[in-house]
Order: C-alpha cells, then structure tokens, then sequence
C-alpha cells in the first residue's frame, strides 16, 4: 500500500464519519459540520485514487478546487438558514416532525 | 447552422444575474423574454435533432475527456422543452401572484433563472463531474426559492431539504470519485464502452451510491421526507416549479444512468427493487395525499405518489424484450412529461385558490366551483392526467406501463398502477366534493386578475392534449 | 425508537465504510490517462501551471458554473426575509490597536492578492486564492469596526458581485463567434483567462466577504 492509498482510506472513513453525523446529530452547527467533514472525504478519495500510481494528476485536483468553492457555497447558505431559525424559533435544531403530517394513525 | 445548445444555457444565466443586478423585486420582464427565448432554442433543438439525431457539443473545442462534453437526444430535447413549456406560463403566473398576494418578491427571479440555467446545463452534460456542478447549483436555487417566502415553518422546510440534498449531492459526488479512480474519466462518452459485466466492486458501489444520492434527490419513497414540507410551505409558483420539473432532473440523471452507463451491471432484482420503492410511494404517497386537511399538502404528497410511477420503468424494461422494454420506456417518459404539466397547473391552481379564499384548508374551498369556475375546471383536467383518464397524457403513460406490465406477465405492478388510480381519484374527488359546496356566509372571495388563472389553465389543457401528441412526442423521444 | 435508529444508520454505515475500503484495495490500473493529455496540451492552454489550465481551460465550464453556484449562495442568503433588527447594523467598536494593525494589513492584503493572482498562471494560486485573500481583508475591516455589513446591498455592491460571473459569461459567448463556447484562440488564451481572472478576483473577494458580512447583520448579535 503507497501513500495516495492511505489518503483514500482515510478519506473513505471521513466519509462514512460525515454521514453518520449528519444523519444523527441533532444539533444544526454538528450538522454543517458534518457535511464539510464528508465533503473532505470525497476529496480525498477523489485524489488519492488518481494518483495512486505515483504521478499526480491536475485534473481531480481542479476537480477538488471546484467542490471546495461549491461546499463552501452550501455550507454559507446552511449557516444563513440555521441562523434563521435559530432567530425564529431559538433553538438550533431542526423541529421534529409534526405528528400526523406523514404517520397514518392521526 | 445555428446551435442552440450553448444558449439554451447561457440565456438563463444571463438573465438571472441581470435581474441581479437590477434589485430585489425585480426583473419579471426579464425573465418572461429569456424563459421565451429559450422556448423557441429548446423548439429549434428538438427540430435539429428529428432531422438529424443526436448532436455532440464539445465545450472549449477540446472533447472529452480532456474537456467537457454537452450532448443533446430525444430524451434531453423532451426535457428541456418540458422545463421551458412549464416555467413559461409559470413566469406570467409568478408576476400575477406576487402583484396580487404582496407576497415578499425579493429575489424570487435571478433565483428562478439560476434554477433553470441549472436544469438546461444538467439535460446536456455528458460529464458526471459537471453534472454534480450543475446538481448543487439546482438545489441551492430551490432551497433558496423554499426559503423565499420566510417564517418558520419554510425556513425549516427549506434546512431539511438542503441538507437532504447535499447528502444525496455528497453520495453522488463520491461515486464519481470511484469511477474516476477506477477509468481515469468523467465523461460518459469515455466511460460507457468501458464498464462491463466484470466491472470491479468498486463501479458497482460507484453506481449505488450515485443512484441512492438522485433517488433522495427525486424524493422517493422512504426518501420522501423532506418534500411535502418544502413543496407545502413554498410559494405556490415556487412550489409548481420545484414539483413539476425540479425532481425530474434527478429522476432524468437515474433514468441516463440506468439506461445508458451502468446497463451492463444493472441487474433484474435491483430493478425488481427500483420498482418496490415506487409502488410503495404510489401507494403510501395516495394514502396520505388522501388524509391531508391542506390543499398543498395535498398536492405535495399526490407528487410523491406519482414519483412512483417513474420508478416502475425499471422492473419493466430491464431484461425484457426489446418491444416491452420500449413501451415501459416511452410510458415513463411521457408520465415525467404529463405529470411535469399536471402539477404546475394543479399548484398553480391551488395556489389562486388559496389566494382568493385566504384559506389554506380544504375546508375552506367551498362556493370555489361558482366564484372560480376556470382555476376548479383547471383542477380537474390536472387532475384527469394524475388520475390517469382518458384522453389525458396521464392516460397514454399509465395504459404503455401497463401494456409494458402485461406483456411481460409481471401483473403485481398492475395491482399497483389500479390502486394508485383509484386513490389518487379519491383524493382529486375530496378537493372537488368541498368546492362544490355552497360559499358559507361570512365566507370573502378577493377577486383574482385573470393572468393568475389563464396561466394554469393552459398547463392543465397541454396535460391532456399531450395523450393527443403522444405520438409526437414519442417520436422526438427515440430520435437518436 | 431513537436507539433503533441510531444502531440501524451506525450498522449502515459501517458496512457502506467496510465495502468502501475494500473496493479501494482492490483496483485495476486506470484505462484512461488524463494527466500524459494535460501535459500534452499544456502549451497550447495559456498558462504553465497544469491545475490553472484545467480550471480555467481544459474544464472552464465547471469552473463558470462553479461562479453561479457561489453568487447564487449569496443570493440564496439574501433572499432571505430579515427581522427588523431596529437598530441600523453599526461595526462593532474595535480597539485601537486592532483599528491600525487593520489599516496597515488591508494595502498588504491588497498587494498579496495581487501577487497571488498573477502567480497562478505558472504556480499555485490564481483567482480563487486572490480573492480569498481579499474576503480576508473585508472581514478583517468588519472585525476592526471599520466595515459596515451589508444588510441590503445597493446597485454598485451588486454590479461589483456580478462582474466576474458576467465578464465570463461575456468572453465564453464570445469566442462562439469563433469557434465553440469557452474556445480561445491560439495565442489569445493567456491574455484573455488573465481579464477573466482578474474579475474574478475582485467579484470573488467581494461575494466570499458576502457571505460573511451578510450574515454579520444578524438580530442575535446585536
């Protein structure tokens, strides 16, 4: 196993970190939080499997520059809507589901 | 010969930052003429492409897979004359309820107009890395036109659907990092001849991420979760934008897939399971469309139902005769097609209801058939093409699915499709029965500009014509 | 019923992570070789540093959406509906000292941004990194109390936010004239990735800054 490999694996866990954690944490800043870690996942797979032979290669690292500028994108447009909420309702949370809307025993 | 395919995405693009630029509330006319023009570019394409099949577009002149492809068919020609069909009459809706409702405006166009550039630039990539560019750049426009209308109950909707996007975006972005670890390329064009039967683990985990990532993205059943709250609480244009063309986009990149880049590992019983998945929202979806005491909600959840029928393509038309296949094919595609017009009219609809009687439940639709008799008539010819009736193109999909259904002996998905029509009639019935009570006393019509009405009226009338021009379409459909 | 849930997403997970290990250990050697066709075309890209080329050449498009994606999360925030919050957004007093340390940082700033953005054609760096460099600086002012937020941006701040998204858009329509979207001509492609990247900067400084000072103006800080 070379470097680039160890680079995927490990990207490879911080991907399945991230998405537990988005789907289980309650806490909206944990949640962002979450995604960025997942993200850092795929961005690592992304390059650490192109290069695993040996040779770097341009194209997934301009690949990655892209994803970094979209992450930070949607990571901005989560934080302006948790702040919202966090404005409206005072909590920084996700209100549970309201009960009847999507069970059938209303 | 002119190209419209460029255009048709750098139109939206254009007016969209214009509308920017001029300020909040603004930019209505705007977004009328470029949403025309690009009518007439999609109609153009759609012409180019039955004269002289599908078309390659090398961006940059470099090809793949150095550079990125667009590539236009039958299928991206169809969707992309859908999105423009429907977001045209929505413009002039849009413009009509914003004046009417003092509803917040703000940035409800440049919004829109990255939207569909979104939609325009993912019907012709041939490239999966800018596929999942032009993927985020059409969820962050939706969850932003959620969020437009502010308050609580959007402001939550839109956090649920944005993180359930970027979750499905993530899974897909992760695939595309496995394939381009295992071929050295992004472009469909380079990677379809080299994925085989034999393909190493790691593509067929490459395809079940990318494909579990679009399914959350189209709102699938179980993935459904975050749809009824974000179409329910929108704006009732936004909500016709984001239920009629905005899940077919990912329903589009899962057909692509299916079909075209992972056809030599797609097996029968993952499609067995494909189709579980969507009778089950046809189904459930019914049921709860059913027991909802909101219009929209009402409306949202008849979406996850019908979403459903998309999926039973893939039971029907992998490893069957080539015939079969074809009519599954055709049928699902013209149900993207009829249900894209069908719930633009029938949110549109809902939406000049609700302005007119100020009440958001069913219970107060009553005296609508005598004081709105056009937007109720719209409501039940939308409602004809979701319950399937003759001659609407609800009509011709759900009889080529079922045609599909009986000639390969898989008769459970009949059961389905009957099930679903009747429940989905029942629930179009508990709109009509209530609209045609009696107006109560106290009960205040706010009279409606007719541009709010009209709008959604042709929507609905091109649902059912479209079982007219089936034939059309479906021809433009397998020009290749 | 939660911890149901949480050992069910958990086991998920972990299966998910196991098979994705296990199909990163076991890959073939890769039929396409991109990087031997970067280097190939690298003379003919404009610029001599291969990440640059494929950003702004090779792969532009991704590149000119990824410009959309950014000024749309901005207006995605802006759209917003805002509280009154009452009192006009005022900058936070700051201390003196960080006042000055700020007023001196800000023309290095500058200038590193500068610097940056012309060393991209051959090393690392280029728009992105120039205009982080100067969101920097606009958030540093903010800190410094020296920069409102921006609770509505006006025409100017806006045509500034658009600029570089519409210098793109207006150079790629462009070279249809010549040939297909985003094709430079030999020897022209340099120049003209430098004018798109030098408003790139100055827009991506400013909607990067944005995305921090829209969210400045909040009811909660006050």
């Amino acid at each position: 196993m070379n470097a680039p490999l160890i680079y995927a694996l490990t990207g490879a866990a911080l991907f399945v970190f991230g998405v537990t954690g988005l789907m289980l944490q309650a806490h909206l800043l944990r949640k962002i939080l979450a995604f960025n870690v997942m993200g850092s996942g795929i961005f690592l797979v992304l390059v650490g499997l192109a290069q695993r032979t040996g040779i770097p290669d341009p194209v997934p690292q301009a690949m990655v520059l892209t994803g970094i500028v979209v992450a930070i994108a949607a990571t901005a447009l989560a934080l302006a809507l948790a702040r919202q909420l966090l404005d409206q309702s005072g909590e920084m949370r996700l209100p549970e589901e309201e009960a009847g809307k999507d069970k059938l025993d209303v | 010969m002119f190209d419209p395919i460029p255009w048709l995405i750098l139109s939206p693009l254009i007016w969209a930052t214009l509308a920017f630029v001029q300020g909040p509330g603004r930019g209505g006319r705007l977004a009328v003429a470029g949403v025309a023009l690009q009518l007439a570019l999609a109609a153009t394409l759609a012409q180019q492409i039955i004269a002289g099949g599908a078309r390659v577009y090398a961006v940059g002149g470099w090809g793949a897979p150095l550079g990125i492809d667009l590539a236009a068919d039958g299928l991206s020609a169809v969707m992309l004359l859908l999105t423009q069909a429907v977001a045209l009459p929505l413009a002039f809706y849009a413009r009509a309820y914003f004046a009417a409702h003092a509803a917040p405006l703000r940035y409800f166009w440049p919004l829109t107009g990255y939207l569909l550039a979104a939609m325009n630039a993912l019907f012709l990539s041939a490239d999966v890395f800018n596929i999942y560019v032009t993927l985020e750049l059409l969820g962050l426009a939706a969850v932003g036109l959620v969020a437009v209308a502010g308050g609580a109950g959007p402001v939550s909707a839109a956090m649920r659907y944005l993180l359930a996007t970027l979750l499905g975006s993530g899974a897909y972005l992760l695939g595309v990092a496995l394939l381009y670890g295992v071929y050295g390329s992004v472009s469909l064009a380079a990677l379809a001849p080299l994925i085989a039967a034999d393909a190493p683990t790691a593509v067929s985990l490459a395809a079940a991420l990318m494909l579990l990532g679009l399914m959350l993205k189209t709102a699938l059943f179980p993935f459904h979760f975050w749809l009824p709250p974000a179409h329910g609480n929108a704006p009732a244009p936004v909500s016709a934008l984001l239920s009629a063309l905005v899940i077919k986009a990912s329903f589009y990149l899962i057909l692509r897939l299916w079909f075209d880049l992972f056809a030599p590992i797609a097996s029968v019983t993952a499609a067995q399971f494909l189709g579980a998945l969507g009778a089950g929202a046809v189904i459930w979806g019914s049921l709860l469309a059913l027991r909802q005491t909101h219009l929209k909600m009402l409306v949202a959840y008849s979406t996850v139902a019908q979403v459903g029928y998309l999926f039973l393509i893939f039971p029907l038309a992998t490893g069957a005769a080539a015939e079969v296949a074809a009519s599954a094919w055709q049928g699902g595609a013209l149900q993207a097609v009829a249900h894209g017009l069908a719930k633009a009219a029938m949110f549109a609809a809902a939406g000049a209801m609700i302005a007119a009687t100020g009440r958001d439940e069913i219970a107060g639709l009553a005296g609508v058939a005598t004081r709105l008799p056009l937007t109720l008539f719209t409501f039940v010819l939308a409602g004809m093409t979701i319950m399937g009736l003759p001659p609407s193109g609800g009509f011709s999909a759900k009889w080529l699915l079922l045609g599909a259904a009986l000639a390969s002996g898989q008769w459970w998905w009949i059961v389905v499709m009957l099930a679903g029509g009747l429940l989905s009639a029942a629930y179009v019935f508990k709109v009509l029965r209530q609209a045609f009570l009696p107006a109560e006393e106290a009960a205040h019509f706010k009279p409606l500009p007719r541009t709010l009405e009209w709008p959604a009226f042709l929507l609905a009338l091109a649902s059912l014509l479209l079982g007219l021009w089936a034939s059309e379409m479906l021809n433009l459909l397998g020009a290749a | 019923m939660k911890a149901l849930l949480n050992i069910a997403v958990l086991s998920l997970t972990g299966a998910l992570g196991l098979v994705l290990a296990w199909s990163i250990l076991d890959l073939p050697a890769s039929a396409v070789r991109l990087p031997e066709q970067v280097t190939a075309q690298l003379d003919m890209s404009g610029v001599a540093h291969p990440v640059t080329a494929v950003l702004l050449n090779f792969r532009g498009y991704d590149t000119l959406l990824e410009i959309a994606v950014l000024l749309l999360a901005l207006l995605g925030m802006l759209a917003l509906p805002r509280q009154a919050s009452g009192s006009k957004p005022r900058p936070v007093p700051a201390s003196p000292m960080l006042q000055t340390l700020a007023r001196l940082l800000t023309p290095l700033m500058v200038l590193v941004a500068g610097y940056v953005l012309w060393a991209g054609a051959h090393r690392p760096g280029g728009a992105f990194q120039a205009g982080a460099v100067l969101a920097g600086a606009g958030v540093l002012l903010h800190l410094a109390g020296l920069l409102p937020a921006w609770a509505t941006p006006g025409r100017a701040l806006r045509a500034g936010l658009a600029t570089g998204l519409l210098v793109f858009i207006a150079v790629a329509a462009t070279l249809m004239t010549q040939g297909t979207l985003l094709q430079y001509p030999p020897g022209w492609a340099g120049a003209l990735i430098l004018v798109i990247e030098a408003s790139l900067t100055l827009s991506l400084g400013l909607i990067l800054a944005g995305l921090y000072l829209v969210l400045a103006d909040s009811k909660v800080q006050a």
